[in-house]
C-alpha cells in the first residue's frame, strides 16, 4: 500500500501501457486514470496508436521474404573483411551510461557491473598518475608477470600485446576486485597515454561490450565466462573502442586455445 | 555457428516489418535488412552470449541513420499527402500515421517503432539507441505527444508558419 497518494507522473502512463510498470504500481494506475479523464484519454490515445501501427505494418511479418534475403544468400555471397563492418558491429555493443535505471526484466546485475567499472577506473586514476611507481613488476618481466598474476586470480591471464594500437606494456600489478583479486596491466603510447586493463573473477552475466565515461576517464566493460574486464583510458571513445577491439581479439583468442 | 545463423534468419520477418515502419518504402527497407544480414554475418566471430534480436536491431538503426545521414546532403524529392483521396477506413488511418511518422525526428521514430511494433522494453531500446533510459522515454513521450497530434488533425506548430 506504499506510494497510494503519490500522483502518477506521465513516465508512469507510459509505462503502464507499454507493460514496463512495476506491477504493485498498476493499480494505483487505474484507480487513477478513473479520477483523471484527460490522462484517461491519453491513454487510450496512445493504445489505439499501437493498434494503428500494428495495422498498417504488422502484416509484413506474414509475407514471404523475397529471395535475396535468404540467409544461403547472403552467406553465398563474395565476401570481403572490411573493418569498417567490424567496428560497425561493435559500435553495436556500445550502450552508453545506460546503467542505473532498473525496470523487471534485466539479466545483468547493473550493481555488480557498476561496482567492477568503478573500481576499475578508480585504479586507473590512482595509478596512471604515478611516475616512479606505476607498476608492481616491470613489462620486461612479462612472463614473471603472466605466471605470478595467474596464480593469484585463478585463471589464465596475459598481459595483452597492444603495439597495434602504438602502445607499450609498462607493467602490472595486483588489486583487490569487488568479487576477488584483479590483474591490473598499464601501457603507454607515444605521447604519454596511459591505458589500464583491470581483470577479475565477476558476478555478472555475459556481458557485452560498454561504454561508461567519467569526468575525464572512461571505460569499456565486458564479461564472459565469469570474468569481466574494464579498459580504461582517457574518455576519447573512438580511441578506447579501437583498444578495446585489439584486447577482445586477444581475450577471445586465448578463450578458443584454452578450450 | 548453425545456431547463430539460424537465430539470425528467424529474425528476417521481424526486422523487415521494422525497416518498413522505419523507411515507409518497401525497397529501401529491404535494402536495409540485407545490409543488416550482411553485416551481422560477417561480423558472427564478434558476437558472443547476448540477445542476438537487439543485436539486430542495433546494426539496423545505426545503418538507417547513416543512409539519413548521406541522404540529407542531396536535395530529395518529397511526395506530399494525397490530402484529396477520399478513401476511408483503414486506407485513410494508415495515411496518417505515415504521414505521423515522416514528420518525426529520427530518434523518436525509432524509439516509437521499437518498443510499440517490435515490442522490445525499455531497457533493450537504451541500448540499442546508446542513451539513458531517461532519453528513451523522453523520445517516447515526444513521439506519441506528436504522432497524437498529426492523426489528430492539429498540424505541428511548424507547419503553420507560412
Amino acid at each position: 500500500m506504499r506510494e497510494l497518494n503519490l500522483p502518477v507522473t506521465e513516465d508512469e502512463l507510459h509505462a503502464y501501457v507499454d507493460g514496463e510498470l512495476p506491477d504493485d504500481r498498476c493499480a494505483n494506475v487505474e484507480a487513477w486514470l478513473k479520477s483523471h479523464p484527460d490522462d484517461a484519454a491519453r491513454v487510450a490515445a496512445w493504445r489505439a496508436m499501437a493498434e494503428t501501427l500494428q495495422r498498417r505494418y504488422g502484416g509484413v511479418v506474414d509475407e514471404a521474404v523475397p529471395k535475396r534475403l535468404e540467409i544461403e544468400k547472403i552467406i553465398g555471397r563474395p565476401q570481403r573483411w572490411i573493418w569498417g563492418a567490424v567496428a560497425a558491429a561493435l559500435m553495436a555493443f556500445i550502450a552508453g551510461g545506460a546503467i542505473g535505471w532498473t525496470m523487471h526484466g534485466v539479466a545483468v546485475s547493473p550493481s555488480a557491473f557498476a561496482n567492477f567499472t568503478d573500481d576499475a577506473l578508480d585504479a586507473h586514476r590512482l595509478y596512471v598518475v604515478e611516475v616512479r611507481h606505476p607498476v608492481e613488476v616491470a613489462g620486461s618481466e612479462r612472463d614473471h608477470l603472466q605466471q605470478w598474476l595467474s596464480k593469484r586470480v585463478g585463471y589464465a591471464v596475459s598481459p595483452p600485446q597492444l603495439d597495434k594500437a602504438g602502445l607499450k606494456l609498462v607493467g602490472g600489478r595486483l588489486l583487490p576486485g569487488p568479487d576477488g583479486p584483479a590483474a591490473f596491466f598499464m601501457y603507454e603510447g607515444p605521447t604519454g597515454e596511459r591505458f589500464t586493463v583491470y581483470s577479475s573473477r565477476a558476478k555478472t552475466a555475459d556481458m557485452q561490450m560498454r561504454y561508461v565515461a567519467k569526468r575525464n576517464d572512461a571505460s569499456m566493460f565486458w564479461s564472459d565466462a565469469g570474468i569481466g574486464y574494464a579498459l580504461c583510458g582517457p574518455a576519447d571513445r573512438d580511441r578506447l573502442q579501437q583498444v578495446a577491439s585489439l584486447l577482445y581479439d586477444q581475450v577471445e583468442k586465448a578463450d578458443v586455445k584454452a578450450k | 555457428m548453425v545456431d547463430f545463423r539460424q537465430s539470425v534468419e528467424a529474425m528476417i520477418p521481424a526486422l523487415r516489418r521494422y525497416a518498413r515502419a522505419l523507411t515507409r518504402d518497401v525497397d529501401i527497407a529491404d535494402d536495409l535488412v540485407q545490409d543488416t544480414l550482411v553485416r551481422a554475418l560477417r561480423s558472427e566471430r564478434l558476437f558472443h552470449g547476448g540477445d542476438i534480436r537487439s543485436w539486430l536491431y542495433t546494426i539496423l538503426t545505426n545503418l538507417n541513420r547513416n543512409r539519413r545521414r548521406s541522404m540529407a546532403r542531396r536535395p530529395t524529392l518529397m511526395q506530399l499527402p494525397d490530402d484529396a483521396a477520399d478513401a476511408g477506413g483503414t486506407e485513410a488511418e494508415g495515411r496518417d500515421i505515415e504521414r505521423a511518422l515522416a514528420s518525426l525526428i529520427e530518434d523518436q521514430r525509432s524509439v516509437l517503432l521499437l518498443v510499440v511494433l517490435e515490442g522490445l522494453s525499455y531497457r533493450e531500446v537504451a541500448e540499442i539507441q546508446g542513451v539513458p533510459i531517461g532519453t528513451v522515454m523522453s523520445r517516447l513521450a515526444r513521439a506519441r505527444a506528436h504522432v497524437k497530434s498529426v492523426i489528430e488533425g492539429e498540424r505541428p506548430a511548424l507547419r503553420r508558419v507560412k
